[in-house]
């Protein structure tokens, strides 16, 4: 077994664990274990903390795709993460009250219902939002998904039917057939397994052809148009997929707190996903989960401390946008092994 | 009524225009100019609002509150770009707007560390607080016309500052080849810093403007921001003309819709649905009406370039 050369191990990941593999296994047993313990030694605040860290983590994996891998700087994930929460609290919300949706279709809380009608409609406005964005690029791109996030937002503040302004209640969590979704370690570990479940098709679809297409839209669309491949619905493909997985987030996400409003679609919630997936490191599998983590931790012990964290939050991001450029990621993992 | 209503909505919606005039022609000359994108934008406006508010409780007069609105904004325009503006402008636009985004929250928190979370209340002034009244028997409020005035005032002056001014020369020189007016010996630092602080200070006067018609409180500038955003990807981003035109069609269409969709909606259904579907739609058409222009133009209607 002669080594092989340089260029040719710098393209095949090695079997070998690497530093960043080590790290990343590192993280995921991390994330796995202190719930465990935390609802071994009765103390349930945690478990539900750790829950929130998993599915903000999952929704910024979600924009990672789009943002990171695809070069597609939305600032209006939380239009998504919005509807996938009010796709599960108008399924309660029915539910509950034995009324029909839109005339016929009845409520469910069954949650093998909702996490596919939630990923559905989020798709669907992803497409109708994508196709008009990717006309354009740069800075239009940008500020045409935040306007189009306003645009849900202002709608679902002024509907009443769902609460407006205050939002809807969940009162029972939904239901998944055998578990029972109250249980704050079983309620985990079902967040814990959507997150797994996302990062392992990021990580599917970026080692794939369309992966390679994708990052090349990113870095060269003329070459890849050369190539014989349009760009474009590359690309809206990869925002559809990306939108999809903040939506199923975000259903998760109103069934953990019991509550969806307007404040899940607002457009800080979209900044502070990006400023997430930024912490953790652009374009990296496991940014979105150490970004969340560093975000989660902020607002726990600063939030703690003081009732303006948000000001150092904004300090550390100014530090970090300004000067350490790699993210969490780069500094724990080293570069990306093929970057 | 339908006519007088009519009338009166215009004006609404013009004052509303000359408003995002104010906050757009700042943040497209900075994007015009520097190649920037400003989230930070709307803290300009409320850092102009509360300082008139601050400076008018103290000393009494509206004029002098104006004046520190509009200078402390500026002066605080210049000096974030001196500390922070000036390293982002060879970075990519993410990183632009992950910058800016951090200040909105420094701003933030900063104003509510300084003057706590309760809103502050700035009253129109005695001598502006009267009405104008209107052909067909209503009448106007003056204050909202002497905005109105303003935001004319200010667009003229814009225009004249552009065109006919060494100033606007070195602008306009540096919208079309940012490196060769460096290459020609004028230094384009204290060019950046001037055109920084010059949107600040108009996005500071606005936000003292429209302090006297709503609170004063933290958080007051993002929908503005948003607004604004909305108007310059309309108008095309980089062009004052654009921004002009691009605020009055939002400042209109936006006023406008609120109040005669649900008036529209009633031929059609019952009263109080009519005023749900109304309002919904109504504050969904601005961003309607950006997605339909994108869709001829996707780069605005005055693209000013590339």
């Amino acid at each position: 077994m002669t080594d092989p050369t340089p260029a040719l191990s710098a393209r095949r990941p090695s079997r070998r664990l690497g530093r960043q593999g080590l790290v990343q296994l590192l993280l995921l047993a991390l994330l796995l274990a202190l719930p465990v313990a935390a609802d071994l030694t009765g103390h349930p605040y945690y478990v539900t903390l750790a829950s929130r860290l998993t599915l903000i983590a999952m929704a910024a994996v979600g924009l990672n795709l789009a943002l990171g891998y695809g070069g597609m700087i939305s600032f209006g994930h939380a239009a998504y993460f919005g509807l996938g929460g009010y796709v599960a609290g108008i399924g309660a919300f029915h539910a509950f009250d034995m009324t029909p949706f839109l005339g016929g279709i009845p409520g469910s809380d069954n949650l093998l219902v909702l996490w596919p009608i939630a990923m559905l409609a989020c798709g669907l406005l992803a497409l109708a939002i994508g196709a008009v964005s990717l006309r354009t690029s740069g800075v239009y791109f940008i500020m045409i998904t935040l306007a189009f996030a306003q645009m849900v937002y202002y709608f679902a503040n002024s509907w009443p039917t769902y609460g407006g302004q205050d939002g809807l209640p969940i009162y029972l969590r939904n239901q998944l057939p055998g578990l029972d979704t109250q249980e704050p370690l079983t309620f985990f570990l079902i967040c814990f397994v959507g997150l797994v479940l996302a990062m392992a098709l990021t990580s599917r679809l970026m080692g794939s052809r369309f992966g390679a297409a994708l990052t090349m839209a990113r870095l060269n669309d003329t070459r890849l148009a050369t190539a014989g491949i349009s760009p474009t619905p590359i690309r809206l493909v990869a925002f559809v997929i990306s939108a999809m997985i903040t939506g199923l987030a975000g259903a998760l996400y109103a069934d953990l707190n019991g509550f969806v409003s307007p404040s899940m679609l607002s457009w800080h919630l979209s900044g502070e996903l990006m400023v997430i997936v930024i912490l953790g490191g652009v374009g990296r599998l496991y940014g979105p989960l150490v970004g969340a983590a560093l975000f989660i931790g902020m607002e726990t012990l600063l939030g703690g401390l003081t009732e303006y964290w948000q000001l150092f939050l904004g300090l550390t991001l100014l530090g970090v946008v300004l000067f350490a450029r790699q993210g969490v990621m780069g500094w724990l993992a080293g570069r990306e092994p093929h970057a | 009524m339908s006519a007088t209503l009519l009338l009166e909505q215009l004006i609404n919606g013009l004052q509303l225009g000359t408003m995002l005039f104010l906050m757009a022609s700042g943040l497209t000359l900075v994007f015009g100019v520097m190649g920037l994108i400003n989230l930070a934008h709307g803290a300009f406006y409320m850092v102009g609002a509360y300082l008139t508010a601050a400076v008018t409780a103290a000393s009494g007069s509206f004029l002098l509150g104006l004046a520190a609105g509009l200078s402390g904004a500026a002066a605080v325009g210049a000096v974030v770009e001196l500390v922070v503006i000036r390293r982002l402008y060879h970075r990519p636009h993410l990183d632009q707007v992950l910058a800016t985004f951090a200040l909105i929250l420094i701003f933030s928190e900063g104003t509510r560390w300084l003057f706590g979370s309760s809103p502050l209340w700035l009253n129109t002034p005695e001598w502006l607080a009267g009405h104008v009244p209107l052909p067909g028997g209503a009448r106007y409020p003056l204050y909202r016309l002497v905005i109105i005035g303003v935001g004319i005032a200010v667009a003229v002056g814009l225009w004249w500052l552009i065109t006919r001014t060494r100033l606007g020369m070195r602008v306009r020189a540096g919208e079309s080849d940012r490196e060769m007016i460096g290459a020609l010996g004028i230094d384009i630092s204290r060019l950046y810093t001037a055109v920084f602080a010059l949107g600040a200070g108009l996005a500071g006067l606005a936000g003292a403007l429209v302090g006297a018609l709503q609170s004063v409180q933290v958080g007051m500038g993002e929908p503005v921001l948003i607004l604004a955003f909305v108007v310059i990807v309309i108008g095309g981003i980089g062009s004052i003309k654009g921004a002009l035109l691009g605020a009055v069609l939002v400042g209109v269409v936006d006023t406008l819709g609120r109040v005669f969709l649900p008036l529209a909606f009633r031929a059609v259904l019952p009263p109080a649905e009519a005023t749900d579907v109304g309002a919904a739609l109504a504050s969904m058409l601005i961003y309607i009406l950006m997605a339909v222009i994108l869709a001829f133009k996707p780069r605005g209607l005055f693209a000013a370039h590339d």
